[in-house]
């Protein structure tokens, strides 16, 4: 089983690397440095992104889902995202900070407002609605500031600028950029992995993992800032990318028979696997422009979360 | 004989007061007390839950500083609350309190949860969940186990199995138990020692049959004993 993700895993990077194979075996053909420079250039930060932000998005989702015993929760659904893309705007075009560095601070602090914003309004122990609407007003509230900010910015073309990252977009981006992505995601899915079996505690209720000695208070704390800290080193890089963080983990539990803390490192291949998919729709359709790929995960997520709730109603009716 | 554990100064957010007690391995202790009056957060207290004030020594050792590896031989915990977040199998749940494979197996087939093994805890019925739930604070053999209302959800027969069953582990185990119930009769049956709870403080502590006797019963819970059993006083 983990071979196999493993193996698929490899398979979707290796594709990312290598597809469209016609324009880039032409590029070896004629000039093989030209071939290795596009390579090396544009397509691994691309591969390495789509590995790195849908790993960390895996891993998040599959930490929220567990904190909150709640397979609805997920760093979208939490407006974690969105208060991260907030961050990263207000950084970019209000305070006129765009070096990588900066937008990455600017968007875990707001990763960090959303989801202390949550835990205030929700409560750790919160019910399935709660946690929607809480989440849902702190999206709306966050998408409007950002709408806001974009207004207020001094550029006349700042709309038009951020539309393509505010939708999610791996293009274009350089290998240092990249690191900027991956080198936190990677950090944070190492850290999350490492609470593993305090999160599984957690199945049995607060008081239960508590009797074992987990520090419970300690723990929310820990997920909230590295969740915070891993989506919005990805969103500031990569824009807001929704859903891969909802599915990988619902998958990844059917892997490690419901427990959901063993579920991180499996939610984080499903995850990465997921997102490279989602680029390579994104390469091969024929619209003729680039289409984000926050796009291409919504259209696709998004039927799948109403089957969800679907089926969470059907079996509550039971 | 020095006691297994020794608990001094409990308090847990208004609802348990400087209470002190200590327990016997071997013993099986009953806490039985009206609604309110303090039985699960004196079990919250002696298990570490919700940041309790006093001190709490089990084996001579402080559970606070301990590793979960090690706690979990030291110290089961059953919740009130048979509520499971995610839909473990009975044998995965089981295995989340510590226990090693041999160790699971002898609890499966102890409280004939064999055939449940590889059943989804959602798809059981209430009293199965339940069996299920104790077997996992028990598996893992800790000195002292701290149950809150083990007996709710079980039919009358399993019931009194369980209750058999509690007394031969403090027997022949030497643990410590320490369980909070509702059931006078049954709490009067089974257990060496009684203690009843009052308002967040110990009211009294005894031996069962001089504790169910004594006007404590009437002045805290309302009722006493009538020919066909106890009825409002």
């Amino acid at each position: 089983m983990r071979l196999g993700l493993l193996v698929l895993l490899a398979a979707a990077f290796a594709l990312s690397l290598a597809l469209p194979w016609a324009a880039l075996g032409e590029l070896f053909a004629q000039d093989r440095s030209l071939g290795w420079a596009v390579l090396a250039e544009l397509r691994l930060p691309r591969a390495l992104l789509a590995l790195s932000y849908g790993a960390m998005l895996g891993a998040a989702g599959a930490a929220i889902q567990a904190l909150f015993a709640n397979p609805l929760a997920s760093p979208d659904l939490t407006g974690t995202t969105s208060g991260a893309a907030l961050g990263a705007v207000v950084t970019a075009y209000l305070l006129g900070f765009t070096a990588p560095l900066a937008l990455s601070i600017g968007s875990v602090l707001g990763a960090l407002g959303a989801l202390g914003l949550l835990l205030a309004l929700a409560g750790p122990k919160a019910e399935t609605a709660t946690l929607l609407l809480s989440g849902l007003a702190i999206s709306a509230l966050a998408g409007a500031l950002t709408t806001l900010a974009l207004a207020l910015a001094p550029s006349p073309f700042a709309f038009y600028d951020a539309y393509d990252w505010l939708m999610g977009s791996l293009v274009d981006r350089s290998l240092g950029q990249a690191g900027f992505a991956a080198l936190p995601a990677a950090l944070v899915i190492l850290l999350l992995w490492r609470m593993r079996d305090a999160l599984d505690s957690l199945t049995l209720g607060e008081e239960v993992a508590q009797s074992q000695g987990h520090d419970v208070a300690r723990m929310r704390i820990r997920i909230v800032c590295l969740t915070a800290l891993g989506v919005g080193a990805c969103v500031a890089i990569c824009g807001a990318i929704g859903f891969v963080g909802l599915v990988a983990p619902i998958f990844a539990r059917r892997l490690t028979g419901g427990h959901p803390g063993r579920a991180i490192l499996p939610a984080a291949a499903i995850g990465a696997i997921l997102l490279l998919a989602a680029d390579l729709v994104v390469r091969s359709a024929p619209l003729g422009r680039t289409l984000p790929i926050g796009v291409v995960t919504a259209l696709l997520g998004a039927p799948f979360f109403l089957w969800l709730v679907a089926h969470m109603r059907w079996r509550l009716a039971r | 004989m020095t006691p297994l554990v020794t608990a001094s100064g409990l308090s847990l957010a208004g609802r348990l007061r400087e209470t002190s007690l200590t327990l016997e391995a071997g013993a099986l202790t009953c806490l039985i007390g009206p609604n309110g009056s303090g039985k699960t957060s004196l079990l919250h207290a002696i298990a570490g839950i919700g940041r309790p004030a006093g001190n709490v020594r089990i084996d001579a050792v402080d559970p606070a500083g301990l590793a979960p590896a090690q706690l979990q031989r030291l110290l089961g915990f059953l919740p009130a609350s048979r509520d499971v977040k995610w839909p473990l199998t009975a044998a995965d749940l089981i295995a989340l309190g510590g226990a090693g494979e041999p160790e699971i197996a002898r609890i499966l087939v102890d409280l004939d949860l064999a055939a449940l093994a590889g059943r989804r805890i959602d798809l059981m019925s209430t009293g199965e969940r339940s069996r299920v739930l104790i077997a996992r604070a028990l598996a893992a053999r800790p000195k002292l186990l701290l149950l809150d209302e083990p007996v709710a959800n079980l039919d009358p027969l399993w019931q009194l199995r369980l209750m058999d069953y509690l007394r031969g582990l403090a027997r022949d185990q030497g643990c410590a138990l320490l369980i909070a119930a509702h059931d006078l009769d049954l709490a009067g049956r089974y257990a060496d020692r009684l203690i009843i709870m009052d308002e967040g403080r110990i009211a009294a502590d005894g031996a069962p049959g001089a504790l169910l006797a004594s006007p404590h019963i009437k002045a805290i819970f309302g009722i006493e004993r009538g020919e066909a059993g106890w009825r409002p006083a």
